[in-house]
């Protein structure tokens, strides 16, 4: 029997499209060609974070985080959740001015945050060096495990009905219709949210994959509390220079430390690229030498589906009779996922989203091609 | 004499024994507190599990089994301790032509070969002193069968670093890289060729209790003894399954323990067909009668196998069976191994060619990877006769020097010892009564407290990984990756650098002393 959606990948942005379908009555299949939260979803911090790069990024990541926030209290332990705060990190006196800007953009569209001197850092974060000029701070961000909050909200889909197929590698996307190598399924609308392998199934989707390297630490509570991040993060993940690191620290709920950030774009090979790691490594000692004795556990890689304009791409694609994209979220997928999943709903609901959902359509403008 | 001071405590300690021997000898037995707050005691006692982490100097998640004791040597098990950040680590540089990793019988033979025929060699080991885990000893008393080579090696120039944990190895252009850490600081290393003898680990399997202190490896337990601990007065069961068991109830009959059982899974049935191919090997026979007069009132059962170790804080008796009765034995030191796992992380983060779990090699020991070769255990578990010829062979192949005699004669060695092995595994099958004692609240990962009903569900290592943390911890799977191998028939995860925990300031040095 054709379901009213078919969901095609169970990353944490199909399982929240799942999640938001579900609630809305409708009967949902969701298509994974290896495992939930296999993909990126599996490789991604988890730092729930409002940023400001755009007007829409802001008001994406806003409505996303609200959504967090209202989903916290049913989150399961797996799920690591914890309402951290983000220290975005100013080096210098330049860099300390623009945080006053910062702050200024957030409060004026209601996002609390306090700016800290270099004093005020020393103390929040002891273990960050000395000198450093100050930092906003973003207390409502948080920390979660990706891939157990993908797998929560599946099986928040599953109980109200959903089918989770896995296994189930999508070949070819039709007009309402998935056709797999475990056969096809019939949907009246179908929800591409297969992340970097999206293009595959949805020719002419600008979507690239962009690497990334994470290293995590063995176990040291109370090392550091905030997520941190240097303010010149932003001009790393926007900026489309084949290779950039940024100073990126997070706490796991487990006292590990997990510790970014770099961009490049490599295809999908997934060997560490020793050079950029570590630069990335180097660029975070910098910031906090004291990560030198730190044990490290492991490295990893993974691949953002980055676009042009570092905006997600999410609404229908005429190509296509009744395919809708929710994909191409780059670095934050996790954070924009309960936003993106709202988005799609409402929109195939027919109803009216809380934010305009213009300047995510994945038919908009590009102004320049894709590096 | 040396002296410690253990969470607070004074301590005196003989010179020359391991931080693990050390706090045995001190009473101290519970070493860490895990994942979800149980005390844990050694267990692999090789550098492998990392149950043994204690915080050294200020320096926390230090493998106790690996740290020879240093006067005014201060060790804290207290969880949590925060990273000291007074220290200055030094990085060095070292370029050779020859670099071994493995100071075991393949990696010393190796050495010797590539240094004798004047290539400049360097090798490398986890371990202080050479011999590898089968001749493990406290200097000067190195056992006579490895006292020549030791000498050999000593003499043919080949340098040989201790304490030196190799924790990334890539190709870059026409050099082999290494980067290791030791107590000083990171080492990295440039080479033209590479021996990997990385020698092999135990396999540990998870039943009801096997994570008490006091619950050891069967070499873990020899291990311990050989590297200082005392075991005078201790009763032991020795148990799991191998060839193994018998040297390790010896020689814990000559460290003064009392050996109440060595209880081996295989069945007669099974070891008596083997018994009998090892009519054309004698000396094996003879080895094992060796070891047998030394505890010939110790009972050796086949079939049977330790169903449940019992206690609360630590190891009070086993239960063993037969698969239909189950005995109770008191006892305060469980043995138990399961036979052995090559040792191929390093083979695989270089990206070398694998066959049926072992590393694939040619007749001169060479792997799919160009200028990397590989000897002993990680081509296969074959023990010390075969690692010795294996290493001699890479070590000329390594050096670029032909000997044809000597490669032929090694080359017979080398064959007779694989078709042994080859009986010798299927003698000691595991059997499949083993997968049941892993129950579902059994722990698997003991690095993340994963039970075994965490991961029953998934489909393949990597799934269980994300969804229930198994083989995040610091061994980085190598306990509980060949468990679940066992169990549910996954192979294990990537490898990535590091391939063993490495400071992060550590991570990043090749370009530093490469500048110098």
């Amino acid at each position: 029997m054709p379901s009213d959606a078919i969901v095609v990948g169970a990353g944490i942005v199909g399982a929240a499209c799942a999640d938001a379908l579900s609630a809305a009555g409708l009967s949902v299949t969701v298509l994974e060609s290896r495992f939930p939260g296999s993909g990126a979803t599996a490789a991604a911090m988890g730092h729930v974070v409002v940023m400001d790069d755009s007007d829409a990024q802001f008001a994406l990541t806003r409505l996303s985080r609200e959504l967090w926030d209202a989903l916290a209290p049913e989150l399961p332990r797996a799920c690591e959740d914890e309402r951290a705060g983000t220290l975005w990190i100013a080096a210098g006196e330049a860099e300390r001015e623009s945080v006053g800007r910062k702050a200024e953009l957030y409060r004026s569209r209601g996002v609390p945050v306090d700016e800290l001197d270099g004093r005020d850092l020393v103390r929040e974060e002891p273990n960050l060096r000395p000198g450093l000029a100050g930092a906003l701070r973003v207390p409502g961000d948080r920390i979660v495990y990706p891939p157990a909050a993908a797998r929560f909200l599946l099986d928040r889909a599953r109980a109200r009905g959903a089918r989770v197929v896995t296994g189930a590698e999508a070949s070819v996307i039709g007009p309402r219709r998935v056709t797999t190598h475990q056969g096809a399924f019939d949907g009246a609308v179908v929800v591409n949210a297969a992340g970097v392998a999206a293009p595959l199934l949805a020719p002419g989707l600008p979507i690239a994959p962009r690497k990334g390297h994470l290293v995590i630490t063995d176990r040291y509570p109370g090392f550091c509390r905030h997520q941190l991040v240097e303010l010149g993060y932003l001009s790393s993940a926007h900026g489309h220079s084949t290779e950039s690191v940024a100073f990126n620290l997070q706490p796991r709920a487990t006292g590990q430390m997990l510790l970014g950030s770099s961009r490049e774009f490599a295809g999908l090979e997934p060997a560490v690229n020793r050079s950029l790691r570590n630069r990335m490594v180097r660029r975070a000692l910098d910031f906090m030498p004291a990560l030198a004795r730190l044990s490290a556990l492991r490295t990893w890689t993974g691949f953002r589906p980055a676009t042009p304009d570092n905006l997600p791409l999410v609404g229908a694609w005429p190509e296509t009779d009744g395919l809708w994209i929710a994909a191409g979220h780059e670095g934050l997928g996790v954070t924009t996922a309960l936003g993106t999943a709202r988005l799609i709903a409402d929109a195939i609901l027919g109803k009216t989203s809380p934010i305009d959902p213009a300047p995510y359509r994945p038919t908009r403008r590009f102004a320049a091609a894709h590096a | 004499m040396p002296e410690l001071t253990v969470d607070g405590r004074r301590v005196e300690v003989e010179a020359g024994v391991t931080v693990a021997a050390a706090l045995t000898n001190a009473g101290v037995e519970h070493l860490r507190v895990s994942a979800t707050g149980q005390a844990r005691g050694p267990l692999c006692v090789m550098g492998t599990c990392f149950e043994c982490r204690v915080a050294i100097d200020g320096q926390p998640h230090r493998r106790a089994c690996l740290e020879v004791v240093r006067d005014g040597m201060v060790i804290s098990t207290a969880p949590n301790p925060k990273p000291q950040t007074d220290d200055r680590s030094l990085s060095s540089r070292l370029v050779c032509d020859v670099a071994v990793v493995g100071a075991g019988p393949a990696g010393i033979a190796a050495g010797c070969r590539a240094a004798e025929a004047g290539a400049s060699t360097v090798v490398l080991d986890e371990g202080d002193v050479a011999g590898g885990q089968i001749y493990r000893h406290r200097p000067p008393n190195a056992p006579e069968a490895i006292r020549p080579w030791l000498t050999r090696l000593d003499r043919s120039g080949a340098r040989r670093m201790g304490g030196a944990s190799v924790f990334d190895a890539w190709r870059e252009r026409e050099e082999i890289r290494l980067l290791a850490e030791t107590s000083g600081g990171a080492l990295a290393v440039s080479a033209r060729r590479l021996v990997l003898a990385t020698g092999a680990r135990e396999l540990f399997l998870p039943f009801p209790g096997w994570t008490l202190p006091g619950v050891l490896g069967a070499g873990g337990a020899q291990a311990l003894w050989k590297s200082g601990a005392n075991l005078r007065g201790r009763r032991a069961v020795v148990a799991g399954s191998g060839p193994l068991l018998l040297p390790v109830a010896a020689s814990l009959t000559k460290a003064g323990a009392a050996v109440a059982l060595v209880a081996e899974q295989a069945s007669l049935a099974s070891l008596a067909g083997f018994g009998a191919s090892l009519a054309r090997a004698p000396s094996k026979i003879l080895e094992a009668m060796r070891h047998r007069r030394g505890f010939a009132k110790t009972p050796y059962r086949t079939g049977q196998w330790v169903a449940k170790a019992l206690g609360t804080e630590r190891l009070e008796g086993v239960v063993v069976t037969d698969g239909v009765a189950a005995n109770e034995i008191a006892c305060d030191l469980l043995a138990a191994g399961y036979g052995l796992v090559p040792n191929v992380e390093l083979a695989i983060l270089l990206g070398c060619a694998m066959r049926g779990g072992a590393v694939a090699v040619d007749a001169r020991q060479r792997s799919s990877l160009d200028g990397v070769l590989c000897a002993g255990e990680p081509c296969g578990v074959a023990g010390v006769e075969v690692a010795l010829a294996e290493g001699e062979i890479a070590g000329l192949a390594a050096a670029g020097q032909s000997d044809p005699e000597s490669e032929r004669r090694l080359g017979r060695v080398r064959a007779r010892g694989r078709r042994l092995a080859a009986r010798m595994h299927s003698a000691f099958r595991l059997r499949t009564e083993l997968r049941a004692l892993a129950s579902a609240d059994v722990l698997v990962c003991r690095c993340e407290d994963v039970a075994v009903g965490a991961v029953a569900g998934c489909a393949s290592a990597r799934e269980a990984k994300l969804s229930s943390r198994a083989g995040m911890g610091a061994c980085q799977g190598r306990v509980c990756g060949p468990a679940l191998r066992f169990l549910f028939g996954w192979d294990s995860d990537t490898v990535r650098p590091p391939a063993r925990p490495a400071r992060i300031g550590h991570l990043a040095v090749f370009e530093d002393v490469s500048k110098e």
